[in-house]
């Protein structure tokens, strides 16, 4: 009698209720914020494919009745900022020759600055690591009239234009990255098995052979993250693109300023939204491709010898 | 010549090594000589010095003073791969992305070895190891025990005379790790190169070396073929150290000018003890190892201690029995089959010639 009652009661896995309190409470708080992100983006992708007729019925929800990429076609390559008529692509091409020198400088020679300093350390390297790190904690606002001196004087000293130029702007880029790039390498390497280390120099290997042989294929996962890091932060720099170089050669995001805060004429929300989009296409597209790349990179890191 | 006179026909010598972390000195003034073809085990609990030595003597860490020889070649300042010595890590430390092929025969391509002595060479290691069917795998995709194969491999391949082993086996379970201990045990008949090995386990270092290196406090404690630190350890450390369970500690003192030892109201005989001379000392330590006791019933004056069965520990070969003696407990090892009820009160027999007795003042052995 005993035995059968307790036969009886629960057995295998313990049913779960979808409509749980927690569960709603949890994907009502996910589609809440998921709504906060994704209306704004909703409302720009539907303007930018309306006419200015549409527009002006007031009606920012509504799907276009008319889809036209008329808009699309004149932020790229028709609208004008100043004297300038020839759109966004004009920035677009600036930020491409910012942005590559830009995050293959400041990552090569962070990581290489990350190796060193777990593996290779010297008489005051731990201070040389702090001094990197205070740098971190400098607002950027404090360095910039310094800087535009020292760019102006380098150049004046090697006799060619450093301030105003794409260059100066690739080395300022590099220089601001170092500290949070550097810290990241750093840290990414101090976890190895130092053992690995240990044993690649009974083999013979010596600093460089060390770090690109064996340091470099294991370091995937962590050259993903500064990539994405850099590439989105350098493309979505404002400040430093105004004040280090010129009209002629601004990048995108000053551009797409200039489009949008342009004050003659009448405002073309259409154009305007499709440049905003443009402009952030890039970043966009970035962690969609190394969305993947990441986790392959982790997975393919995860495999300790 | 005359600057390595003094290291003629060792493979490896220390002289005067010291090695100093800021304030903090890990090793003081270590001396060691290693004679061709001898396994050398350092052994010695955390924080003892003994992988700072093997570090040094691979040329990982530089030292603050002193010197260090290898085959009468003074390898002080010398490069790792310059001093003939290959290294086994205790995390097997194999390249990840590299197959086992890659691993074996990277420090080969860095010395510029032509390619086929490399093949040569990665062969006979795999046939050595028995390895060969692994060549083209990852190291991701072996077993702990066919990594630190492999991780020995790499060692073996660059045929050097000296192998260091850093604690090769604490990664490995417990049944893996006495195979790769008999392995690295034939591999040194096999081979008959220098060896010196790591360790904090005890059985490691008893079974596998010609010499132990006791260690403590960045010194060495004992030097010595296992058998010796076992049966006549130097000083207290090396006496507490070795041996599982530990050694048992009766405190007392020595009385009739040396000839007997006074245990609470038991008196012990001392005539067969095999030492220096004993002489009085009001607090000696007498150390008896568990083996070399035997419980009775009856007493024999002189030579038993009265005691009370605590517990037993029946460990399949054989039994361990807890007994309380004078306030001290003691444990004893017997054959398992006989099992004993706690309270039971009886007479431990005590083999004189095998214990050891020590000042507890400079915790030497007399």
């Amino acid at each position: 009698m005993a035995d059968t009652r307790i036969m009886a009661g629960p057995r295998g896995a313990k049913p779960r209720r979808i409509l749980a309190p927690a569960n709603i409470m949890l994907y009502g708080t996910l589609i809440v914020a998921a709504m906060y992100y994704a209306l704004p983006l909703y409302v720009m992708i539907v303007t930018s494919l309306k006419g200015m007729p549409e527009i002006r019925l007031g009606n920012v929800f509504a799907p276009p009745l008319e889809v036209t990429f008329e808009p699309w076609v004149k932020a790229w390559s028709t609208a004008c900022t100043g004297i300038n008529c020839d759109g966004l692509s004009r920035g677009f091409w600036n930020s491409v020759q910012i942005l590559i020198p830009s995050v293959i400088l400041s990552i090569a020679i962070a990581s290489v600055n990350g190796y060193a300093l777990s593996y290779w350390k010297f008489k005051g390297s731990e201070l040389f690591f702090a001094i990197l790190m205070i740098g971190a904690f400098i607002p950027y606002q404090v360095m910039l009239y310094p800087i535009v001196l020292v760019l102006k004087n380098v150049g004046d000293f090697f006799g060619f234009q450093l301030y105003g130029t794409l260059g100066g702007l690739v080395i300022v880029h590099t220089i601001f990255g170092m500290p949070i790039l550097t810290l990241l390498f750093r840290n990414y390497f101090a976890a190895l098995p130092e053992e690995l280390f240990k044993a690649a120099r009974v083999d013979g290997a010596r600093f460089w052979g060390i770090f690109f042989k064996i340091m470099l294929p294991m370091a995937l996962p962590i050259f993903v993250v500064a990539m994405i890091l850099q590439v989105t932060g350098i493309w979505n720099d404002f400040l430093f693109g105004v004040i280090y170089t010129k009209p002629d050669i601004y990048p995108m995001t000053v551009q797409l300023n200039n489009i949008v805060n342009s004050v003659q004429g009448v405002k073309e929300y259409n154009v305007n939204m499709a440049a905003t989009l443009l402009t952030g296409l890039v970043p966009l597209t970035i962690y969609f491709i190394s969305g993947k790349l990441f986790v392959r990179g982790i997975a393919a890191g995860a495999v300790k010898g | 010549m005359n600057t390595t006179s003094g290291t003629h026909s060792h493979s490896i010598s220390v002289r005067d090594l010291t090695l100093n972390f800021g304030a903090v000195s890990v090793l003081k003034n270590l001396n060691l000589d290693v004679a061709e073809g001898e396994f050398i085990v350092l052994l010695g609990p955390s924080g003892c010095g003994k992988s700072t030595l093997l570090n040094c003597l691979a040329g990982l860490l530089d030292v603050s003073d002193g010197q260090i020889f290898i085959k009468d070649r003074n390898v002080t300042w010398a490069e790792p791969s310059d001093r003939g010595i290959g290294m086994v890590f205790q995390s097997y430390a194999l390249y990840p992305q590299m197959t086992v092929r890659g691993n074996l025969s990277f420090g080969l391509k860095n010395a510029k070895m032509p390619q086929p002595e490399i093949d040569k060479r990665v062969a006979r290691a795999a046939e050595i190891l028995q390895i060969e069917p692994l060549l083209d795998r990852k190291p991701g995709a072996l077993s702990g025990g066919q990594r630190q194969r492999v991780a020995i491999g790499r060692a073996l391949v660059r045929d050097v005379d000296v192998f260091l082993f850093d604690e090769p086996l604490s990664n490995l379970d417990a049944k893996l790790r006495s195979e790769l201990r008999v392995e690295i045990k034939r591999l040194h008949s096999r081979l008959n190169n220098t060896m010196v090995y790591v360790t904090h386990d005890q059985i490691e270092a008893l079974t596998l070396a010609d010499r132990i290196a006791v260690m403590r406090g960045g010194l060495i404690q004992q030097l010595d073929a296992p058998q010796v630190i076992y049966n006549r350890p130097a000083n207290l450390f090396v006496a507490g150290f070795i041996g599982s369970p530990s050694m048992n500690f009766l405190h007392g003192e020595t009385i009739d000018g040396g000839r007997a030892f006074q245990f609470g109201p038991t008196r012990i005989d001392l005539s067969d003890y095999d030492g220096g001379a004993v002489g009085a000392r009001p607090k000696a330590i007498l150390g008896l190892r568990p083996e070399h006791l035997d419980i009775q019933e009856h007493e024999e004056p002189g030579s038993t201690i009265p005691a009370v069965v605590e517990i037993d520990e029946p460990m399949g070969a054989d039994s361990l029995v807890w007994l309380k003696a004078n306030g001290t407990h003691m444990s004893v090892r017997v054959e398992v089959e006989r099992r004993m009820k706690p309270g039971t009160p009886v007479f431990l027999k005590v083999d004189i010639a095998k214990a050891s007795i020590f000042d507890a003042g400079t915790e030497q052995r007399i």
